[in-house]
């Protein structure tokens, strides 16, 4: 099985019903550890990415992830818009000129978009922040690409990576973003930028099983 | 939750169209992206200098748009930061051919935003310099956190920058008075009892009758310590001896204060803060030779107040007198 321009689009304006139905949680878990306002933003900016490719349907795969990363610099703010947007952006800059993508591709997209929010938010494993939950799940990913898997199972395998990852950033202390204001008092709370990359990746795996 | 508002997602928006009809001698509105500018910008040769932030600290930033301090500012949602399109369209749209200076305030999405932003600005040839606002001497372990974060001082930095770009400097040496005013500003802050975001519903944290929160951000960011109330001398002390330690401040230094009220507190007891405050520097021989007292960077209905003292020079003084006018600082016109 291969990613087309169209799933690539079921999956994006997926996560417009994904963020809007953990648009609560999301902003329980940063008035715990934050500002209270990442389930408000994340709802907003996927809101505004189903409008503009329903609106403005994109031509190819690359354009698909283009707008996308515009879209979501203009409408998400904080520190997500930028963060988000970057990984949008690289993720299309790694697909360029393909008309469908191959498992390969995807661990590729996935790798170059982790890569892209590392140098845009400087934020290393273990700092409590979305890279605890991508980066393990694209190290899973790989793996289970070198091992043979199908794109289905790649992306279970990066799903549970990712969950694990999230879960793994409760006992963390924060050292980046607002909740590193919070020094101890950070721990025990679940990252919400690590909680809302799990739920795109897991959007990912459940749109294009389908 | 009790508001002033009709419905949350609309309420950054109708409040700036009351801002913009309220200032319209001074500035307008542009509504897609967002940003306020002064009603004459951009102007010739002179650089042109922006901020922004969240909404929700109002009157900063949009309250010192105006002749001799900023030329516009961004806001965002309530309590994020604006996005890099706000800030390029403003850029464009004071740049005088001088260049333009962003003072951002050092937060995360901040930073990230304005810094994408000056990227896109500069991809259209516009030269653009960034001043990073980190006076908050509450965070003590700024290595491993996001660092200090930007609070009072971004006033004064707004107030003395606007007046230099006034005054014709050049772009490096108002992003230098900049640093300088920065380098030299240290404030703390502290809360009675939390504001509540619109779209949030609830109260940022929880504070129990006789708590405060000493060191407080302004989006609710906790400070040092959580602490029983005490009377306001005590809690001036606290707030004023961890800001002179900081950089430090000593005898005959000579320092513009800001006594800054969080949004919910009254100007009464800003006033008797002030007192205390200026008390407690007569004593450290500290001389106040400018000051604020008022609701300058606030953070929604959130009752306490910050402090901000400036080590300034004949030179920041002077800048420091010019003249502004803008909804909110007016003096000398």
């Amino acid at each position: 099985m291969a990613v087309s321009r169209e799933d690539l689009v079921h999956w994006l304006t997926a996560l417009a019903q994904v963020f809007a139905e953990n648009r609560q949680q999301l902003t329980e878990l940063d008035l715990a550890i934050g500002d209270a306002d990442h389930g408000i933003n994340m709802d907003r900016g996927f809101t505004a990415v189903q409008a503009e490719l329903s609106a403005h349907p994109p031509a190819d795969l690359r354009a698909v992830f283009q707008d996308v990363a515009a879209v979501l610099i203009r409408s998400v703010g904080g520190a997500a818009g930028p963060l988000y947007g970057t990984f949008f952006l690289r993720a299309g800059t790694a697909c360029s000129g393909k008309s469908e993508l191959a498992a390969a591709d995807v661990v590729a997209l996935f790798g170059a978009g982790i890569e892209g929010v590392q140098q845009r938010g400087k934020a290393v494993a273990g700092d409590k922040t979305m890279v605890d939950a991508l980066l393990p799940a694209v190290n899973s990913m790989r793996r289970a690409l070198e091992e043979g898997s199908s794109l289905a199972g790649i992306l279970d395998q990066g799903v549970v990576a990712a969950e694990a990852g999230m879960l793994a950033t409760i006992p963390m202390q924060a050292r980046k973003g607002r909740a590193s204001y919070l020094g101890a008092r950070s721990i025990g709370h679940q990252d919400p930028g690590a909680t809302s990359s799990y739920l795109l990746l897991k959007a990912a795996a459940e749109t294009w099983r389908a | 939750m009790k508001k002033l508002i009709n419905d949350p997602r609309d309420a950054v928006r109708e409040s700036l169209a009351g801002f913009a009809a309220a200032h319209a001698d001074v500035l307008k509105v542009c509504f897609d992206p967002v940003y306020v500018v002064r009603v004459d910008a951009p102007l010739a040769g002179k650089v042109g200098v922006i901020s922004g932030g969240g909404s929700g600290h109002e009157p900063m930033h949009g309250g010192f748009v105006g002749k001799g301090m900023l030329d516009a500012a961004c806001p965002g949602q309530v309590f994020t930061s604006p996005t890099p399109d706000q800030m390029e369209a403003a850029t464009c749209a004071v740049h005088g051919g001088a260049g333009v200076l962003h003072i951002v305030k050092n937060y995360t999405g901040d930073i990230m935003n304005f810094e994408m932003a000056a990227e896109l600005c500069q991809a259209r040839g516009i030269e653009v310099q960034a001043v990073i606002v980190n006076d908050d001497v509450a965070v003590e372990n700024s290595l491993y956190t996001a660092g200090r974060r930007g609070v009072g001082t971004t006033v004064l930095a707004e107030k003395i920058c606007g007046a230099a770009a006034a005054r014709g400097y050049d772009l490096a040496r108002v992003a230098a008075l900049g640093w300088k005013v920065n380098g030299n500003g240290r404030s703390m802050g502290m809360a009675l009892s939390p504001g509540t975001v619109p779209a949030a519903g609830k109260p940022g944290f929880t504070l129990g009758e006789d708590e405060i929160e000493m060191g407080i951000g302004i989006h609710g960011e906790p400070g040092r310590q959580r602490m029983a109330l005490q009377p306001a001398r005590e809690l001036t002390a606290h707030m004023a001896d961890a800001i002179v330690a900081d950089l430090p401040f000593g005898a005959d230094d000579c320092v513009i204060a800001m006594v800054n009220g969080m949004g919910g507190t009254p100007l009464m007891e800003l006033y008797l803060v002030y007192a205390e405050l200026e008390q407690l520097l007569r004593a450290r021989q500290i001389a106040i030779a400018r000051r604020l007292v008022g609701n300058y960077i606030t953070s929604l209905e959130m009752a306490g107040c910050s402090i901000t003292l400036l080590k300034a020079d004949d030179e920041l003084l002077s800048l420091w007198d010019d003249p502004v006018l803008t909804p909110a600082l007016r003096w000398g016109i």
